[in-house]
């Protein structure tokens, strides 16, 4: 409800914002989808000025029939599902403790969440080096002390490793916003199943959980599309050596390594498909929400 | 009223929660602590924990070889820049969403919210173009308006959900008052909103201090942050564990402080005010 | 001066047509009360006078000059809104400065309007206070204050009561009025609370729909209601409506007898019933009678010391010259 005066005014100041976001995203899109139509190998002397050869679908029908296209896909499935599992399992359980009456409590929270404000080039060095390096790393010195031979954590185990950085930084972003919604539980719902003669694990089951479930969907939906970008953490680790090579990881490669513009703007196609999918389900529960 | 809680369940809770959080937060302690070690003390085996010789020459060593301090005024005003910018632009946008919507607004605001979800990896190579064809590599003007782009839509949010919040009435008391569009933005929207405004221009100055692609790709030797300082630790030369640390605990402590204020706020940020 | 007139004036939101064409007076110095039952576009009216909406079509005129395009602030009215609307990050003395403030007026006269306010409000001892630090009924007088120093042409209020509790808002009441006689400012004020209506207004609007039932002073309304619905929506209790063979002995579709004209007895009269609830008011009683025939209940007022309870037998007379005659579309007839 407005006046048609306050109506243009509000059309004339939501413009710069929508303007800038439509460049921004209309620019480049066009410019990559234009590439992947495109034989574009810039060290070889290809540039714009000199017109680029159209290839069709040849870009596309490479990417995926490239050696190393499976198993970038099955690297993105597994971290984006292993840190998922562990962040969600653990988040849980998690923010069920730190809901519970106890001393010290704001305290534990900020010990929680201070990975997740910790920058992404941090996190992996610090890992890296000083938990799993084999010779001078902390685990390296545990394994040790147990009398276990030290793990070369990033070669031997890479995709572990790799999963327990991400998870350890992705942690507190779940435990925050499962804490947040476990407040918002009627604790009287809780009293009435106690009522009811609902043991522990019941009411878990039955009462928090499914309050959850919203929350988790949410967080598995933000997260998702977050990993399935991660960068700097493979970037600074194992440069996608030893099976890390994930999906963003490998056109990240083929763009900028080989300079096989091209090709690495299908592969980029490819993982814009993906994370639309992805984010159409996070668009329908929180356009849902706007409604509420 | 809440039940009592015997004080052996409570105790049980504070133990397993202090230890867990202990746990959750030893590698950044661990970093903090190294960084007061000598290289040797810092890969001693077995580990020292605490009665080491503290020492803070590797903070002037870090600052010496690597001019930290160029880096470290990088981030400050690529994170600054690109929040104060994005601000600027998004202050108008929420409130026209909020105050004025149309049918369109809710598409809007979801359209918006999509395009903070393209991979960067996707538009790598145009963007990587533009910033040659104009001169914005390795720039901080550049890197500022990339980094105001990818969180705009999260500040749009953001302020969207805190303006809605104000009531409509005392807007319009203020058109009654004679206050034009500009007074009652300046004079009454931005003083009632300025806690949100607060909270928002925290949350983007910490996700701008720690994005870790674009100021990656797209800076050199001018224009990095400490994002891509820490990065050039990834290939080591003798000992550094220390001077990594020391360069770590320079580049995670304002965001780690800064961070522990909006707690509450990083979860409407991040969820786009779908959990409150 | 303080004239307004609203010429064939529309509102439409999507497809819902809030107010039909309309046609009001409004001269100057009058206190004119909207009434009508919610979502009768009473508001949707007094934000359309504010400029705070654009017409549809139609025209309103202030001071005889053409305001339907005009932005509000520069309509030189001033509204007291329903939640008061105070500037929570502003003490009291900058909220009511406020309206000065943008006005460009120079910092001595608003010192002096603002302390004249204040004093006749009674808010000297609070001008430093934040809005929230004050009570409801000293958060409504801010508001008035803010309204005044601008020495509007007309007031605006918005249901300005309706968050005050029952006490304070019979003071509140008495408060405006006076301020109006002082001022002798037109003021438009609306309201879905007769009571309200009838005590304060020189002249009433009844909205029904969108639509004006009816213009007139309280006793206008009162005395001769031009059709049903003003008839059951002005008084308090409701008028009693008597259809069928009762009704058509007066030549009438309809007639009405307000609860006070009746009179009642134990033995005489040509009404009778049975009292079913009695409440006992001190001053009055109301009685809701069963079983008369006429209307169920039927509501009767009488003295505080009528002593009927329920069960009781009861006889009533209505007065002759108190009957109201509505033909089968509700309107008044003779």
């Amino acid at each position: 409800m407005a006046t048609q005066h306050s109506r243009s005014a509000a059309r004339l100041m939501l413009a710069p914002a929508v303007i800038l976001l439509l460049g921004w995203m209309l620019v480049p899109l066009t410019m990559t989808l234009f590439f992947s139509f495109k034989k574009y190998l810039p060290m070889r002397g290809d540039s714009m000025a000199n017109g680029l050869d159209w290839v069709g679908f040849a870009n596309y029908t490479r990417f995926v029939t490239s050696s190393s296209f499976w198993p970038s896909v099955q690297t993105t499935l597994v971290i984006v599902g292993g840190v998922l599992i562990i962040t969600v399992v653990f988040g849980v359980l998690l923010a069920i403790l730190l809901d519970q009456p106890m001393w010290g409590q704001g305290m534990v929270r900020i010990f929680v969440i201070a990975p997740f404000f910790v920058m992404p080039t941090v996190s992996a060095l610090v890992w890296k080096n000083m938990f799993m390096d084999p010779v001078n790393g902390l685990l390296a010195h545990l394994w040790k002390f147990f009398g276990a031979a030290p793990v070369e954590w990033l070669s031997q185990a890479s995709m572990p490793s790799l999963i327990m950085i991400v998870s350890w930084q992705w942690l507190p972003f779940a435990t925050l916003i499962l804490l947040t919604a476990i407040q918002s539980l009627d604790s009287e719902q809780l009293e009435a199943a106690e009522m009811d003669g609902a043991p522990a694990l019941k009411r878990f089951w039955f009462i928090i959980l499914p309050h959850l479930s919203r929350a988790i969907t949410i967080v598995i939906l933000i997260q998702t599309i977050f990993l399935l970008a991660i960068f700097a953490e493979i970037f600074v680790t194992t440069g996608g050596a030893f099976g890390t090579k994930t999906l963003s990881y490998l056109i990240f490669q083929r763009v900028l390594e080989s300079q096989n513009v091209g090709l690495g703007s299908a592969g980029g196609v490819y993982a814009i498909i993906l994370a639309n999918i992805v984010a159409l389900f996070l668009m329908r529960i929180v356009g849902k929400n706007l409604d509420a | 009223m809440a039940r009592a809680v015997t004080t052996q369940r409570k105790t049980i809770n504070t133990v397993a929660a202090w230890v867990i959080g202990l746990l959750i937060f030893f590698p950044i302690l661990w970093t903090i602590l190294t960084s007061f070690k000598t290289e040797a003390q810092a890969i001693s085996d077995p580990p020292i924990f605490l009665f080491f010789d503290w020492t803070l020459e590797n903070y002037s060593v870090v600052q010496e070889r690597s001019d930290y301090m160029r880096f470290l005024w990088n981030s400050v005003i690529l994170a600054g820049g690109s929040t104060l910018l994005g601000i600027i632009i998004a202050v108008p946008a929420a409130w026209s969403m909020a105050f004025v919507p149309s049918r369109r607004t809710k598409d809007i605001l979801l359209w918006m919210l999509s395009t903070k979800m393209l991979p960067a990896v996707g538009v790598l190579y145009p963007i990587y173009l533009l910033f040659i064809q104009f001169g914005l590599l390795d720039t901080q003007l550049g890197l500022t308006l990339v980094l105001m782009l990818i969180n705009l839509p999260i500040i749009v949010w953001m302020l969207y959900t805190y303006f809605k919040e104000i009531p409509g009435e005392i807007l319009e008391a203020s058109r009654m008052d004679g206050a034009g569009l500009r007074e009652e933005i300046l004079y009454v929207l931005t003083p009632m909103a300025l806690p949100g405004i607060a909270s928002t221009v925290l949350l983007n100055f910490i996700l701008a201090w720690n994005e870790a692609f674009w100021t990656l790709n797209l800076t050199a030797a001018q224009a990095a942050p400490l994002t891509a300082f820490i990065a050039s630790y990834s290939s080591p030369e003798g000992l550094f564990f220390a001077k990594l640390s020391a360069a770590s605990t320079m580049a995670i402590a304002p965001i780690l402080i800064l961070g522990w204020f909006s707690q509450k706020q990083l979860v409407r940020g991040l969820t786009f005010g779908a959990v409150k | 001066m303080g004239q307004i007139t609203l010429n064939q004036v529309t509102k439409t939101f999507g497809d819902v047509n809030v107010i039909p064409p309309l046609d009001l007076e409004i001269n100057d110095g009058e206190f004119v009360v909207f009434v009508g039952p919610s979502g009768c576009g009473k508001s949707t009216l007094l934000r359309l006078i504010a400029g705070l909406e654009d017409v549809t079509s139609g025209m309103i005129q202030i001071d005889g000059s053409d305001a339907t395009t005009v932005p509000p602030a520069k309509r030189g009215l001033a509204m007291v809104f329903q939640s008061y609307a105070l500037y929570p990050h502003m003490s009291v003395r900058k909220n009511i400065a406020f309206p000065l403030k943008m006005a460009k007026m120079d910092q001595a006269e608003i010192d002096r309007r603002v302390n004249n306010a204040a004093s006749v409000l009674n808010l000297a001892d609070y001008i430093d206070r934040r809005p929230g630090q004050l009570s409801g009924g000293q958060r409504q007088r801010v508001a008035i204050g803010r309204a005044i120093v601008r020495e509007p042409a007309a007031f605006l209020f918005d249901e300005p009561l309706s968050n005050l509790d029952a006490a304070l808002r019979v003071g509140m009441r008495l408060e405006i009025s006076e301020l109006h006689k002082r001022l002798d400012t037109t003021m438009i004020y609306v309201t879905h609370d007769q009571v309200e209506a009838m005590t304060m207004a020189d002249k009433i609007v009844v909205l029904h729909g969108g639509v004006i039932e009816q213009v007139g002073s309280p006793l206008e309304l009162y005395q001769s209601p031009r059709n049903t619905f003003v008839a059951g929506f002005i008084g308090s209790p409701k008028m009693n409506f008597i259809e069928g063979a009762e009704a058509q002995k007066y030549g009438a579709h309809t007639i009405g007898i307000r609860p006070e004209h009746i009179e009642v007895s134990d033995s005489v009269g040509p009404w009778q019933g049975v009292v079913g609830v009695a409440e006992h008011l001190g001053s009055d009683t109301f009685f809701h009678i069963h079983d008369s025939g006429l209307a169920d209940p039927l509501t009767v007022r009488a003295d505080g010391e009528v002593g009927f309870s329920h069960g009781d037998r009861i006889y009533m007379t209505p007065r002759e010259d108190r009957i109201h005659k509505f033909d089968a579309q509700g309107m008044r007839i003779g």
